[in-house]
């Protein structure tokens, strides 16, 4: 293995030649394509931070990068030289290391040990060499002021500070391209100042620095050159010196797609969903989602637009019963507060979830098993406590048929369907029974466009006929073009209510990303964000 | 791909065809090779010990022999299984037999009933003491989050400690010469045995027709009833069981307790069957004989008789290697073997075909991005 070069005599002069290069990277898991066509060139000496949502593809390109996956197609240079990575161990022998986001450290060894574990300096064949090992940590340390104590124990140190010997790990390996996965997520602003300082005294020194985030105002912050991914594709390639945190959401969000033209209003004013006062507290008492109140009416689409993170998935899963909430939620009239996740699906709440494969299917088993999947109280699928076949899988056909699940059967596993047709299948289960509410997250995610335009076709069939439905998604062009009504959630609270009808992407992007100003009452949402920035 | 090493070592991961006989096959053949190795290494020859041992089988008394404890394997795996299922891990069968066996024999010895109701009430009481001790660990784990595992072994411990109490003169037990054991059930509450091998006049349990009774319903619930599939869809995924309204923890109590009723049972063909009391000998550690025969089996009710088939007939041949001069216990390293090779090969085979379907997906992606008839991956 390469040792680390603790030298200054690369820095200036080779600063614009490419580290890295991706070409055609393109990368296929059953069913779904994660990556497809990436182009990417990293210099030398830069931080090159790639933007984009949770699900666009950055972790896949990552772990490609890294060797913990390989490519299908696609070549990877590294100093202008094709590799082929098999494992992290190829990556590592070519320069390249991963600061992971979330940290690999043994809290109850030292620094030293924690650093040198797994390529330990040899003494004499057999002993571990420990002074050698703390006086390169030392250097290594001093060269690139990362005030790191080689004694101390991990587990009294600090977050920031565990991060800095995750990076000297990495350092230590001899790596030149330093992987930063969301490094800041887990930083409070100083520490985020103080890692900062130190990725610029990297990149001073001649290393490369690849920073993965979706924090635009952060990424203009530090970066030397941004690329942006969307739906598993580099999108553009910008100067950070050129553009606005409004133009890379933008970017990110993308507004290219054919925006959904339903502008004929089915609100009734029958409320089928009354959500009052609803808050969710983390482990730590903080409130995840705030005083969250909205009424949904029988054929009106409620949009919740917003970053990832900032309540959505908390105010769904309460809604759903999946986690406690104090609040009151009145569905159809009946208040189903207290009620558990299976009798509010009885009462006629449809829920398509964000993460199909972890709340929406059984991967493993056949399409008419996933039929009965939250449905498993109700006919067709049971008759009395027994399971009744042929009543789900009749009743498999039917939505198969109807919603255009493309399969050779319904006796495939779930697995094998690409992501559209998996999520075809559930929204087809989920409007089956006549549901009252359907909660729909990120109902689009991950399928190609055909699902998706077959998906929007469904929601606005379903509204015509009555249906209330809270939508969240990410996709600002979907929310805008389906919702009847639009509510900005930033940290947990409701900020803003936009109308869907006068709003671009643009000025909800904004909005929701609090990164500049935009008009409306939109403009209270960035207000606020700009207080806690 | 998305399935853990558990959901594949637990069989939860379906194979299909060919490839599902190829495992099975692949482990007993290579723990064959290991075992050959070893009883070379020994001096003895591998090829004549397996015939010892086959030919051995082929008596009628040791027939019977076999198919009496493969009853009791059977019994055991399934109560493991039923756990295995739902990611749950009744280590704990071996106390719950136990406790079940020696309460369900002092209650049987002490009541006279006519025929058929004697014997059960007797199984039912051990059905009752076996939910009833699984239930501790079932409580402990909704309500407290402490894991199965830990509990049920320690469960094992405290069952071993209340029966040598138990099983004491004045309580429970009475001396019978110099073992100590509990009042003999009477004719009446006796499992007749039946006379299914001609040739000896050994009798087959009676219990094995209850062992196979329960092996159907053990089917028929997991895979026809609401109950079943919401027990199936928590061990496959616990996150979409919880959004599919399932109550988890109502679940997690009931399987823990269903797993200790049929535990409950383990003991019963050689108390019904044969020893009538349980004394001091009465046979202990099948709990975890089930748990290596419902790994093999992969929790599949064929594929757990053929592995309790299997076990019983290394367990019983063993006898006549003694008699030639081979050492016995290399059947315990066969058996030991064949566990590992199984879950190895089911492995290995797993394996295999994940990487076969992605390279198809992937050529198929390709090679018609767009049509719509090749979006679908099987």
């Amino acid at each position: 293995m390469e040792e680390a070069a603790i030298s200054t005599s690369t820095s200036s002069a080779t600063t614009t030649e490419p580290a890295v290069e991706l070409e055609g990277i393109t990368k296929r898991f059953p069913g779904v394509v994660a990556n497809r066509d990436i182009r990417l060139t990293v210099r030398r000496g830069h931080v090159h931070a790639i933007v984009g949502e949770n699900g666009a593809g950055k972790s896949t390109l990552m772990k490609i990068l890294y060797g913990m996956q390989r490519p299908d197609e696609g070549v990877i240079r590294v100093n202008g030289a094709p590799v082929s990575f098999r494992t992290p161990g190829d990556a590592i022998a070519a320069g390249i290391g991963m600061v992971h986001q979330h940290f690999m450290l043994a809290d109850n060894l030292t620094v030293l040990e924690n650093i040198i574990l797994g390529s330990e300096p040899r003494k004499g064949g057999v002993g571990i060499d420990f002074a050698a090992a703390r006086r390169k940590i030392k250097e290594i340390s001093d060269a690139y002021g990362l005030g790191v104590q080689p004694d101390s124990l991990v587990e009294d140190l600090g977050v920031g500070a565990r991060q800095r010997v995750e990076i000297l790990k990495v350092l230590y390996r001899g790596a030149r391209i330093l992987i930063l996965d969301e490094p800041t997520a887990v930083l409070v602003p100083q520490e985020v100042d103080e890692l900062f300082d130190n990725l610029r005294g990297l990149v001073r020194e001649g290393l490369t620095i690849i920073f993965i985030s979706h924090k635009l105002d952060e990424v203009l912050r530090v970066a030397d050159a941004i690329t942006v991914i969307r739906r598993g594709t580099t999108v553009a390639e910008v100067d950070p010196k050129d553009v606005t945190a409004r133009r890379l959401a933008e970017l990110m969000v993308g507004s290219e797609l054919p925006s959904p033209e339903t502008r004929e209003s089915t609100v009734t004013d029958q409320v089928a969903l009354a959500v009052r006062g609803l808050t969710v507290r983390d482990g730590d008492g903080r409130a995840v989602v705030a005083d969250v109140s909205f009424d949904i009416h029988k054929g009106e689409v409620l949009g919740i637009a917003g970053v990832e993170g900032n309540g959505q998935a908390e105010l769904v899963e309460a809604i759903m019963g999946m986690r406690s909430a104090a609040g009151t939620i009145v569905l159809d009239g009946a208040d189903i507060s207290a009620w558990s996740t299976l009798r509010r699906r009885e009462g006629g709440i449809g829920y398509i979830p964000e993460d199909r494969h972890r709340h929406g299917l059984l991967l493993q088993a056949p399409l008419w098993e996933n039929r009965i999947l939250g449905h498993q109280t109700r006919k067709p699928n049971v008759r009395g406590p027994w399971i009744d076949r042929a009543g789900a899988r009749a009743d498999t056909e039917r939505i198969v048929r109807d919603y255009d699940v493309r399969t050779p059967g319904i006796d495939v596993d779930a697995l094998a369907l690409s992501g559209g047709n998996q999520q075809k299948l559930i929204v087809g289960r989920e409007m089956s029974g006549a549901p009252v509410v359907l909660i729909a997250s990120h109902p689009t995610r991950g399928v190609d466009v055909g699902a998706q335009a077959a998906i929007w076709d469904h929601l606005r069939a379903a509204r015509a006929q009555g249906l209330a439905v809270l939508l969240i998604s990410a996709d600002l062009d979907e929310l805008i073009g389906l919702s009847d009504s639009l509510k900005v959630i930033l940290r947990g609270r409701v900020v803003a209510d936009v109308d869907p009808a006068s709003v671009t992407p643009e000025q909800l992007g904004s909005a929701m990303t609090g990164a500049a100003t935009s008009p409306e009452r939109a403009g209270s949402a960035a207000a606020e964000a700009g207080e806690e920035a | 791909m998305s399935s853990s090493f558990t959901d594949r070592l637990l069989g939860r991961v379906r194979l299909s065809g060919l490839l599902a006989l190829a495992a099975p096959i692949l482990a007993i053949v290579f723990a064959g090779v290991v075992t050959s190795i070893i009883l070379l290494l020994n001096g003895n020859d591998p090829l004549a010990t397996f015939g010892l041992l086959l030919d051995f089988s082929t008596k009628p008394r040791v027939q019977v022999i076999i198919l009496n404890s493969a009853t009791t394997y059977y019994i055991s795996a399934l109560a493991v299984a039923i756990g295995f299922r739902m990611n749950l891990f009744n280590i704990g069968v071996d106390g719950q037999y136990r406790l079940a066996a020696l309460i369900a024999a002092a209650v049987g010895g002490a009541i006279t009933l006519p025929g058929p109701l004697h014997v059960g009430v007797t199984m039912l009481v051990a059905v009752l003491i076996g939910g009833l001790w699984a239930s501790i660990a079932a409580v402990l784990k909704t309500a407290r989050g402490v894991s199965e595992v830990i509990s049920t072994i320690m469960l094992n411990a405290i069952a071993t400690g209340l029966g040598a109490w138990l099983l004491t003169p004045g309580r429970l037990a009475i001396l019978n010469g110099n073992n100590v054991g509990t009042k003999p059930i009477g004719p009446s509450g006796q499992f007749p045995g039946i006379a299914l091998i001609p040739g000896t006049p050994v009798k087959v349990f009676g219990m094995i027709i209850v062992a196979a009774l329960l092996g159907v319903a053990y089917s028929v619930v997991l895979n026809r009833t609401r109950f079943g599939f919401d027990l199936r869809a928590t061990g496959r995924s616990e996150s979409a069981a919880v959004a599919s309204g399932v109550n988890v923890k109502k679940m997690v109590l009931y399987t823990m307790i269903l797993s200790g009723a049929v535990a409950g049972l383990v003991g019963m063909p050689q108390l019904l069957g044969a020893s009538y009391s349980y004394s001091l000998d009465f046979p202990a550690g099948l709990g975890f004989t089930g748990i290596a025969i419902a790994l093999m089996g992969r929790n599949n009710p064929i594929g757990i008789a053929l592995g309790a088939l299997l076990w019983s007939f290394l367990d019983n041949s063993n006898d006549i290697l003694d008699f030639n001069g081979i050492p016995k216990e290399i059947v315990v390293i066969m058996q030991g073997t064949i566990v590992l090779s199984v879950i190895v090969a089911y492995e290995l085979v797993h394996r295999y075909r994940a990487v076969a379907e992605q390279r198809r997906v992937s050529r198929q992606l390709s090679a018609g991005a767009g049509t719509p008839a090749q979006e679908v991956a099987a």
